[in-house]
């Protein structure tokens, strides 16, 4: 069963390698708003849409805190629990910021989810597709874009 | 006998032929202390030594051999050795491909009994 979904054709391969590499349970790439471009490993997309909120929330109150104390948002943020840890990094790709959560268990640690962002960020520069001019958007478009979007990150 | 990791390191990069040693966290793959050469990448050795380590100890338990005490690769332009010690640490060293492994694993698993 394909486990890696995406919204955006150009992130599955980068995506894919890292899940490979690190053996993460759950991956989740999205933009700073918490839009969903890629994921791997969720069922359902109230998860992912939970997670995606959440992963972003984080990102955001965190890149504040970081501002009021040094200036400059953390670049990734790592919390580590019993069983699981949750990685959240961001990276700078040329036509937009993005957001990457991993959750991973003992399979994995986070010595190599940290390992193979370095590259996950790499790639995805590399595959990311030059800027494109802002569309405008429509409300007539808003929900079949939407419907999309589910489509190709749940396959229905 | 404990040692500071400055001193535990020092014993194992004074043998000749060794790059570098580490002492990584062996659940997450992270550096807790390192001395290496430069052209060593201290975190991707941290953490794939980590994860080697901890698939080979599952390996070994699956084989009825029990916890693995040292692990020795040997590579076609270098060596590396990694020995678990006491609360999760693993004692990793990196070394040129003819670096005296008996002298290194006596110092590392001396420097493994003597970390805190």
């Amino acid at each position: 069963m394909k486990l890696t979904r995406a919204v955006e054709p150009w992130t599955v391969e980068p995506m894919e390698r890292f899940v490979n590499e690190t053996a993460a349970r759950l991956t989740l790439l999205m933009t700073p708003s918490g839009q969903v471009l890629a994921q791997h490993g969720f069922t359902r997309a109230v998860d992912v849409m939970a997670a995606a909120s959440l992963g972003a929330a984080i990102v955001s109150s965190s890149s504040e805190m970081a501002k009021m104390l040094s200036g400059s948002p953390f670049p990734a943020l790592s919390h580590q629990g019993r069983n699981h840890g949750v990685f959240l990094g961001s990276c700078d790709l040329p036509s937009q910021r993005l957001l990457v959560l991993v959750v991973h268990d003992a399979e994995s640690s986070v010595g190599l989810v940290q390992l193979f962002f370095e590259e996950l960020v790499r790639d995805l520069a590399a595959a990311c597709p030059p800027p494109e001019s802002k569309k405008l958007v429509l409300a007539a478009d808003f929900e079949r874009e939407l419907n999309e979007s589910l489509a190709a990150l749940f396959g229905r | 006998m404990t040692l500071s990791f400055t001193d535990a390191l020092e014993r194992i990069t004074r043998i000749r032929g060794v790059r570098g040693a580490m002492l990584v966290a062996g659940d997450d793959g992270l550096v807790v202390a390192e001395s290496l050469m430069e052209g060593v990448r201290g975190n991707a050795v941290a953490a794939l030594a980590a994860s080697l380590a901890k698939r080979l100890r599952k390996a070994c338990e699956a084989a009825g051999s029990g916890i693995p005490s040292f692990l020795h690769l040997q590579a076609e332009a270098g060596t590396l050795v990694a020995v678990p010690a006491p609360d999760g640490v693993l004692v990793v060293a990196v070394g040129d491909r003819d670096v005296n492994v008996g002298l290194l694993r006596l110092e590392m698993r001396r420097v493994a009994e003597a970390v805190v």
